[in-house]
């Protein structure tokens, strides 16, 4: 498995804005600098998580733009020139990356650490953007947010741990304000 | 039965009192039933069909089972004190008391507001897991991931449509509901070009096993959902998109393998953007009009109308009038793509 470096016609390679670049494997088979491979992905998410890499043995992992990471479960060519791949996964270009809330809804659930869980009321202000003060003796940065829907465990959003308080991290347009229902 | 939506949109402003509301509720119920009259030879209870298209649509969602099962999804809106109703598929729920968007299950990507016709065509098409898959006009999307939820969210699903704004809508839908087997293309679909998915290094096309050609169309069938949608109904109209649909479904017809399936639907009671579409592309691509299995009550397709005769097979496809089972108007068509 290459990367998306073309093998013939642009030549130059790197990220464009519009463009979705297949992950390398490895870091010996990147050829853009800094740009992740699959298996930093996968180990992240087992590391930080302790989701198991076979969680995503169907799915590929592409770069569009710097940083942001797409999964996709369908079979594409690399590079593909098209509006959407899959769903937005990852932010990697700060120094701690970041799992978009639709990562964490979809595969969060196989999550075994980082996991916080609220009460109803506390989950209802994490959805409306609100932040909480909360002990909390696990990793500080970025938490798989859950609460108990129908009798289980389910994965909400993003939350960032740091200095004794939770923010969330839920994007404005997917807040709601549920805290007087 | 005056609608108040209609009364609003159509009055001017600074008109006001009971006689001019009186005017505007009688010249708006003249004109959307000017438009539906044309269909009375068509119809079986003309009255009844009439009566329907009067009346409101509750509220319904489609469980998505990609994140969720039925069961967890019923139990979800139970806890949240949201009284359910059945429809004719297991996975439609009718909320005729809430708004479909604000529960704790629809945050979690677990419902999508979706009219029950609308969740007709991709359940007739019922693609399997793996299968290689093109919406053909897939914005905003409510069939789009359905096909995804048949799919089991594996193999590949192509959704594309000619409209930025209206994509913007279908990836968020999409994300929200965790759809990872979508590939979004912005092209017209009457030049589809399958290139872009061509495997690296490969020298033919890559074929669809299955495609949904669900339509823009005049909507007629949609006007309990949206009143006014009659009012600036012209022959002219329904006779310019029939041409951009027969384009359409002729395209995906090419693009979708020998014994491959196509599903062409509108939400329109037009014979000229129904049965004449299919007698169309019957008469120029390789394709028949097969029989469908529809759990709902409708009528066939109609063979004759405004003095042109279609292909008999047209009869195969399904007409569901609003009266039939108290929903919107639909139109659905099962295609069998025979080869060349």
């Amino acid at each position: 498995m290459t990367d998306g470096s073309a093998p013939s016609g642009d030549g130059a390679a790197g990220n464009r804005s519009h463009r979705f670049d297949r992950l390398p494997a490895t870091t010996e088979d990147r050829r853009v600098p800094d740009r992740p491979t699959r298996t930093g992905v996968l180990e992240w998410w087992d590391e930080r998580f302790g989701v198991d890499p076979s969680v995503f043995e169907n799915h590929t992992f592409w770069e569009r733009g710097s940083g942001k990471i797409w999964a996709f479960a369908g079979e594409s060519p690399s590079p593909v020139d098209i509006e959407g791949l899959g769903v937005a996964f990852l932010r990697t270009r700060r120094e701690h990356w970041k799992p978009t809330l639709e990562a964490v809804q979809r595969f969060g659930g196989h999550a075994t650490r980082n996991v916080m869980a609220l009460s109803r009321a506390e989950a209802a202000a994490f959805l409306a953007g609100e932040d909480q003060e909360r002990d909390w003796d696990g990793d500080w940065g970025y938490l798989v947010v859950a609460h108990e829907l129908a009798g289980e465990r389910e994965p909400l959003g993003v939350g960032l741990y740091v200095h004794g308080e939770l923010r969330s991290q839920v994007p404005k347009g997917r807040r709601r304000d549920f805290r007087e229902d | 039965m005056p609608d108040r939506r209609v009364l609003q949109s159509h009055a001017a402003p600074g008109a006001g009192g009971a006689e001019n509301e009186g005017v505007f509720t009688g010249r708006v119920h003249r004109t959307r039933m000017d438009v539906l009259a044309r269909y009375e030879p068509l119809v079986d209870d003309f009255e009844a069909f009439r009566a329907a298209c009067e009346r409101p649509l509750p509220s319904v969602v489609r469980v998505n089972t990609i994140k969720t099962t039925v069961e967890r999804a019923r139990e979800a809106l139970d806890e949240s004190g949201i009284g359910v109703e059945a429809c004719w598929h297991d996975e439609l729920l009718a909320l005729p008391d809430a708004q479909p968007g604000r529960n704790w299950p629809y945050v979690h990507g677990w419902l999508h507001g979706q009219e029950e016709v609308s969740a007709v065509p991709a359940a007739v098409l019922d693609p399997a897991p793996g299968d290689r898959v093109w919406d053909a006009c897939a914005a905003p999307g409510s069939k789009t991931t359905q096909l995804a939820a048949l799919m089991d969210d594996r193999g590949t699903l192509v959704a594309t449509d000619n409209n930025l704004g209206r994509i913007s809508a279908l990836r968020s839908n999409a994300e929200r509901l965790g759809v990872t087997n979508v590939a979004i293309t912005h092209e017209d679909a009457r030049n589809h070009s399958l290139k872009p998915f061509a495997a690296d290094g490969a020298t033919e096309d890559v074929e669809y096993d299955a495609a949904l050609v669900d339509v823009p169309c005049s909507c007629e069938g949609t006007v309990r959902k949206n009143p006014d949608t009659l009012d600036e109904w012209t022959l002219s109209h329904v006779e310019g998109i029939a041409g951009v649909q027969k384009g359409i479904l002729r395209r995906a017809v090419q693009a979708t393998r020998p014994g491959g399936t196509v599903v062409y639907s509108t939400c329109t009671f037009a014979p000229e953007e129904n049965e004449a579409v299919l007698d169309h592309v019957l008469g120029e691509e390789p394709c028949e009009v097969v029989l469908l299995d529809l759990p709902l009550a409708h009528a066939p397709g109609v063979t004759e109308w405004d003095g042109e005769s279609y292909d008999p097979a047209v009869a195969n496809a399904k007409r569901i009038y609003p009266h039939h089972n108290d929903t919107g108007g639909f139109f659905c068509a099962k295609i069998e793509v025979t080869g060349a």
